[in-house]
């Protein structure tokens, strides 16, 4: 059994984590399908913009925030989206389900200070707020954040035993991790501070103009900009207890036994790099990586003949062997720092002849990854 | 298109590209082309990436990161006191959250006074991912949408201009000879020339392998030689099949940095690139 079976057979919550360009989504879809083919039921997060998931999973109108239920045959192949073709194909005894979502962030994030909020009011005058939408919107963060919290909430949601994530490709890939204490850092920061003094009666908010530090920011950036913030945490007044115990739900569960990480890589030298740097990180947080896939890596073949052959059609044969085999050995040579360092053996999925953009192409990524013997060895 | 044209075409060459697609290697070569045809360069990242110093030979470097570039951009304004205090309150987070595209402005605005310099002919940029690349250079246009005054308005508008300028700045996509990464730079570059009014130069595919198709039937059927041949063929007639849509679909022209077998990544190979993207052109 391979570090990978034991973790899409066993674990509750797994985060696929890599640089950008890997293959993370089609890894984390792939994980997904072999998880409901082991008769798990299975939901699997993407944070895929271009909408390359839905594409490949047949889904004609692409993913949602919610999840979609995708239908499976009783070999565990997906045959399309469940409401043209439901009946006779979920009827084995132990029938995995698969379910897909994609991540809207900035809904989530309406979501989460809707259920947070004192009243209508206070969640209406936050949603509102230009600050707000650009901390919903565009802050540096905010999707990992909002991913985090997704898991969380499928994780307690009874209708799947498994949820599998696919991070966002950030320039920092490592951001995941520290993602659900992105508000409170916020709300823990010196202009916060500043402008709320605890009183007897709750947090109050100092007045703007006697802030002369406050003033120079306006100067710089422009007054509105500040009175948007400074409206935005006086909104926020009185919200920020249950917010921090959501984070701290969620940064338990992203640290639990439950929770397995799968460092996604690819040979390329820099690749590597970044995903050592990430196992570093991994391993600083007292986390391990679980299981560690090698996408694109050049397929290992035979042994050429002991000779060269002499006519010209099979000489190009031969030099082009011993071409791949030597870039098949370079890229071995790329991952060893990084094998040595995540302690883990690697499941290599070999570069395949065309692109993954379908069902078939998906499902072949996931007999590759599941093999009896891992590909390439 | 001769390579030497397009390297002085304009003063600063962002090169931007998914992640994966090898925005730091193209950087790199550009960079040492640029060099090795006389020209003075200098290479810019900004994502603090330790892998592109390594590439560059005698090239310099800098690293622009949001925090520094405030901070020298107040103090350049008079405002060191406040420089200070911004950064050590961390203030320059809420910020930048306050109106997005501040942080990339700043970066921005610190190529601009670079450019302005004069101190050197080609300022290649390692810049951000596509995503995050159409913000990054539409950062003055947000900014000048919600900040409508002050000295970073100012900064914005010059940013702009910049942007807008052919003669001063090209923006070099990236990307490699498969169906998903093409279909994602079209997609970028349509939205980069339609937002942005950015310039585009040659776009860069990356890791093309453009051999003559194999005969692979004159090895025996299930031996090494012949499984190895029909795999080559196979990624051969992908990589035709892409480049040939791309220049399609995209009327730029092309640099094909080709695939390097068995090498790995160092300023040996970087040069062996440059040498034979400077010989051989721009398709």
């Amino acid at each position: 059994m391979s570090a990978l079976d034991e973790v899409i057979g066993t674990a509750r919550v797994v985060v696929c984590c890599g640089s950008g360009g890997v293959g993370k989504t089609t890894s984390a879809a792939a994980l997904g399908m072999q998880a409901a083919r082991l008769g798990r039921r299975a939901v699997v997060v993407t944070i895929d913009p271009a909408k390359r998931l839905a594409d490949a999973l047949g889904i004609a109108g692409g993913l949602t925030n919610e999840p979609t239920r995708l239908a499976l045959d009783l070999s565990g192949n997906l045959s399309g989206n469940l409401s043209g073709n439901l009946s006779g194909n979920l009827s084995g005894d132990a029938p995995g389900e698969l379910w897909a979502l994609m991540l809207d962030a900035a809904t989530t994030f309406d979501g989460l200070v809707a259920a947070n909020a004192g009243s209508p009011e206070q969640a209406e005058r936050i949603l509102a707020n230009n600050f707000y939408r650009n901390v919903a919107g565009s802050f540096s963060g905010t999707q990992e954040y909002m991913a985090a919290e997704r898991l969380h909430d499928l994780h307690l949601d009874e209708r799947f035993d498994v949820v599998i994530v696919d991070t966002p490709p950030t320039r920092n890939a490592l951001d995941f991790l520290d993602a659900p204490g992105t508000l409170t850092r916020l709300l823990d920061h010196p202009l916060f501070r500043l402008l709320m003094v605890p009183t007897k009666r709750g947090l109050k908010v100092l007045n703007l103009a006697a802030q002369p530090l406050l003033r120079t920011i306006g100067k710089v950036v422009g007054g509105e900009v500040l009175t948007d913030a400074i409206a935005f945490f006086q909104a926020f007044a009185g919200m920020e207890t249950g917010f921090r115990e959501r984070a701290d739900q969620v940064m338990a569960l992203l640290r639990s036994d439950e929770t397995k990480f799968v460092l996604v890589a690819s040979p390329r030298s820099d690749t590597v790099d970044e995903a050592r740097y990430f196992a570093a990180r991994l391993g600083e947080s007292a986390l391990s990586v679980a299981a560690l896939v090698v996408n694109r890596s050049t397929p290992v073949f035979g042994e050429p003949p002991r000779r060269r052959p002499t006519s010209a059609d099979k000489a190009a044969l031969y030099d082009n062997l011993v071409e791949l085999r030597a870039m098949a050995a370079t890229e071995r040579r790329n991952l060893e720092p990084l094998l040595e360092f995540a302690r883990t053996p690697a499941t290599w999925v070999p570069l395949l002849p065309g692109d993954v953009h379908d069902l078939d192409g998906l499902d072949t990524i996931r007999s590759l990854l599941f093999a009896a013997e891992p590909a390439n060895g | 298109m001769d390579p030497l044209q397009f390297l002085t075409a304009a003063r600063v060459a962002v090169v931007a590209g998914k992640g994966g697609v090898g925005k730091t290697t193209v950087t790199a070569v550009l960079a040492r082309a640029a060099a090795a045809s006389g020209l003075r360069v200098l290479a810019v990242e900004l994502d603090g990436k330790p892998t592109l110093a390594d590439l560059l030979g005698d090239v310099p470097n800098l690293t622009i990161t949001p925090q520094a570039a405030l901070a020298e951009y107040l103090e350049t304004h008079g405002l060191k006191r406040v420089a200070k205090r911004l950064a050590s309150s961390g203030v320059i987070d809420v910020v930048a959250t306050a109106a997005p595209g501040i942080d990339d402005i700043v970066v921005l605005g610190k190529i601009k006074q670079l450019e302005r310099s004069g101190d050197y002919d080609l300022i290649v940029v390692d810049g951000p991912a596509a995503g995050h690349a159409i913000t990054f250079l539409m950062s003055a246009q947000s900014l000048l949408d919600t900040v409508r005054g002050g000295p970073l308005r100012t900064q914005a508008t010059e940013v702009a201009e910049m942007m807008r300028d052919a003669e001063r700045v090209q923006v070099v996509l990236v990307t490699l000879p498969e169906t998903t990464p093409v279909n994602e730079m079209i997609e970028t570059a349509y939205a980069l020339e339609e937002r942005v009014h950015a310039h585009l130069g040659p776009v860069v595919v990356n890791g093309i392998d453009l051999g003559a198709m194999l005969a692979a039937d004159a090895a025996p059927a299930g031996s090494a030689m012949r499984v190895a041949a029909e795999f080559r063929n196979a990624r051969r007639a992908l990589h035709l099949a892409e480049s040939t849509r791309l220049s399609d679909e995209l009327a730029l022209p092309q640099i094909h940095l080709p695939l390097v077998a068995g090498s790995h990544l160092d300023l040996a190979l970087v040069n062996e690139l440059a040498a034979a993207w400077l010989a051989g052109g721009t398709r």
